[in-house]
């Protein structure tokens, strides 16, 4: 009986087979959350690098994330987009898309952006094909092999590279440029793709005080965008700030303003405390 | 005609500053005098060229083949496959087939439908994956379908499995001993130890003859040639800046969308089909072809060829594996024993002191020619401007 029902079903003239249709998904937010992050667990030989974690990503809201080394703040990043795979627990972008059963490449196709703590960019490409390489495009090898750039795209690039600041460096080597510059390309990278949603772990790690200064002013020209930033120097959070959560051993320790934070405390023991 | 000749230049201009035309003009130049000078000078003019010299050139063309394939896969993405002789002996295996088939009646035993070692080992009847083999295009087919294949289950269960570095050239090296191991027995059905030989001719054309080996060697060029451009245009598309991005930050190119696994496996297939139609033209030149191809060994040496040239250059590649080949074979005259030790000490000099091979070493001579010139033109001007800025 199940055999011909589902021959029926595969006759039926009013669909389309199913692996035939787009899969565009859409991601749905009419709740208001991008992001929802339950029940996290993760544990690496015993240590519970996430544990039971709950987060709530609005959409459009710049969010930071601090916490001490350890806390599990590269480890969330690592789970959502899909590079660890979490022991138990279940993240959702949108209300739709499950998270967990996609690979890297799938997510980041999706607009979820990460931007890692130390810089990665393709060294042997000038910023010019590093931006090209991150354009919002169909990234399967058939149509990449027959690409070429359009003026659409150039104008966009052209825009990306006015938004990071290196329009004069345009032809250079990636691999040649400074460290504070490499962190601005990778960001532009992301942008390009125009993301929903923009992961950024430590931004201004091993910047000078005016580089800091300049990504800080740049995150926030973003914040229109989605933004997530994660870390541990609270000047910089400070500067950028709308909402604050910490996390402590894997889990969210407090969440709120800035001003709150600071007079929360469980954080001033187990995080200002230490390290004011 | 000329409208032919304008599309192919405009088809083989490579953008940028690329030696890759130059290069195609050299190499098809000496082709053709090579060709000229066998075919057309008497045999004891100072500028006749032999005929053994034009299958030894031949021989050198399909190794520098075989080492374009290497360094598509070594220099631009970073995959080091101990296993390319592999894909070039199934490419060989395939062509020898064709050949064996066109033997006919002439063999040893005369048997009209079955090939020597078959008849020597008693079989009555030929296996199925000889079945068609005497089509010439059924063969060709073989050449690239065969390599491609094997490179494809290969590549999508590596690759899938994130297998990199280290682990994938060994996996590559057990993939060619395996194929060594089962070559090598009579039940297979290739001729087993022996191999495949005693041929005689190709497309009706003798096999022995002046005009049919100076044939092989100008297709073997042309083939170089047009893989060497074609190579060189689709690591210029934006498939080959993912390719050089895979090299450099595998998990950056993940996640800004790339499927990586599915670039690699493509990669690794055209260039094992490359390595296969490599082993089709050395086969009819050398005249056999026997389990020894698959010996890692081999492959190892191929590496060398990419490493000595300069990887990731094309050019260097197909330079290195004519020198070090053109090497061996003088060297392997006055002392057979040595050369293994000679090609080790290649190899760790190349590594210690020329890490972008020859091709390298050109471009530092290049830069420092040029660093002399400026210095004696207009070196103070600049040197103010630096103390000017700090």
């Amino acid at each position: 009986m199940s055999i011909l029902d589902s021959t029926r079903d595969a006759m039926r003239r009013d669909q389309v087979w199913s692996f035939l249709q787009e899969h565009e998904q859409k991601v749905d937010i009419s709740h208001q959350v991008l992001l929802y992050v339950e029940g996290l667990n993760l544990s690496f030989d015993g240590f519970k690098a996430l544990n039971d974690l709950n987060l709530y990503i609005n959409d459009g809201e710049l969010r930071c994330l601090i916490g001490a080394n350890g806390a599990g703040k590269t480890t969330l990043m690592d789970v959502i987009t899909g590079k660890t795979q979490c022991d138990s627990g279940s993240v959702y972008f949108g209300q739709s898309i499950n998270l967990l059963d996609k690979d890297e490449a799938e997510i980041a196709q999706l607009g979820i952006g990460r931007k890692f703590q130390k810089p990665t960019v393709f060294e042997a490409h000038t910023v010019m094909d590093n931006l090209e390489l991150s354009l919002k495009s169909n990234k399967s090898v058939l149509p990449t092999l027959l690409a070429v750039l359009n003026g659409e795209e150039y104008d966009r690039i052209d825009e990306v590279l006015e938004t990071i600041g290196l329009k004069g460096e345009r032809m250079m080597l990636a691999g040649s440029l400074s460290h504070g510059q490499k962190q601005w390309l990778e960001i532009g990278m992301l942008l390009m793709a125009n993301p929903r949603l923009l992961l950024v772990d430590e931004p201004v790690a091993g910047m000078t005080v005016q580089e800091g200064e300049r990504t800080a002013e740049l995150l926030t020209s973003l914040a229109g965008e989605r933004t997530v930033v994660v870390e541990h120097d609270m000047e910089f959070v400070r500067s950028i700030a709308q909402t604050v959560t910490v996390l402590h051993q894997g889990s969210v320790l407090a969440e709120g303003s800035m001003d709150e934070i600071q007079n929360n405390q469980d954080v001033i023991e187990v995080y200002l405390g230490e390290a004011p | 005609m000329s409208g032919f000749m304008s599309k192919f230049m405009s088809f083989s201009r490579i953008n940028g500053d690329s030696k890759v035309a130059p290069f195609v003009v050299l190499l098809l130049t000496v082709t053709v005098l090579a060709s000229a000078c066998n075919l057309l000078l008497p045999s004891d003019s100072i500028f006749y060229v032999s005929t053994y010299t034009i299958t030894l050139l031949g021989k050198y063309l399909c190794y520098a083949m075989l080492a374009l394939a290497v360094d598509v896969i070594w220099g631009y993405c970073g995959i080091l496959s101990l296993g390319h002789g592999a894909f070039f002996a199934l490419g060989g295996y395939a062509m020898g087939m064709y050949l064996m088939r066109q033997i006919g009646d002439r063999g040893v035993y005369g048997n009209p439908d079955l090939p020597d070692f078959m008849v020597f080992l008693n079989w009555s009847e030929m296996p199925w994956f000889w079945q068609g083999m005497d089509q010439f295009w059924i063969a060709m087919l073989m050449v690239l379908l065969v390599p491609g294949l094997l490179a494809f289950v290969f590549g999508w269960l590596a690759f899938r499995s994130r297998v990199t570095g280290v682990y994938l050239s060994i996996m590559t090296q057990a993939l060619t001993y395996a194929l060594l191991l089962a070559f090598f027995r009579n039940e297979m059905g290739f001729g087993g130890n022996n191999g495949l030989t005693d041929f005689k001719d190709i497309l009706g054309f003798d096999l022995q003859a002046d005009s049919t080996r100076v044939s092989l060697f100008i297709i073997t060029a042309l083939l170089l040639c047009g893989l060497l451009i074609l190579s060189k245009k689709i690591m210029q598309t934006r498939f080959g800046k993912v390719i050089i991005a895979v090299r450099d930050g595998e998990s950056r190119a993940r996640f800004i969308g790339y499927k990586t696994e599915n670039y690699k496996v493509w990669l690794f297939v055209y260039s094992a089909m490359i390595a296969g139609i490599a082993g089709a033209l050395y086969v009819p030149q050398v005249g056999i072809i026997n389990p020894g191809e698959f010996s890692p060994i081999n492959s190892i040496e191929m590496v060398i060829w990419v490493a000595v040239g300069g990887r990731g250059t094309l050019i260097g590649a197909i330079i290195g594996a004519i020198l070090v080949n053109y090497a061996k074979t003088k060297f392997t005259a006055i002392m057979p024993d040595g050369w293994l030790f000679a090609l080790g000490a290649m190899f760790v000099l190349v590594t210690l002191y020329l890490p972008k091979g020859l091709m390298g070493l050109w471009e530092q001579l290049k830069e420092k020619q040029q660093q002399s010139k400026n210095q004696s033109g207009n070196d103070s001007p600049n040197e103010k401007a630096e103390e000017g800025h700090a």
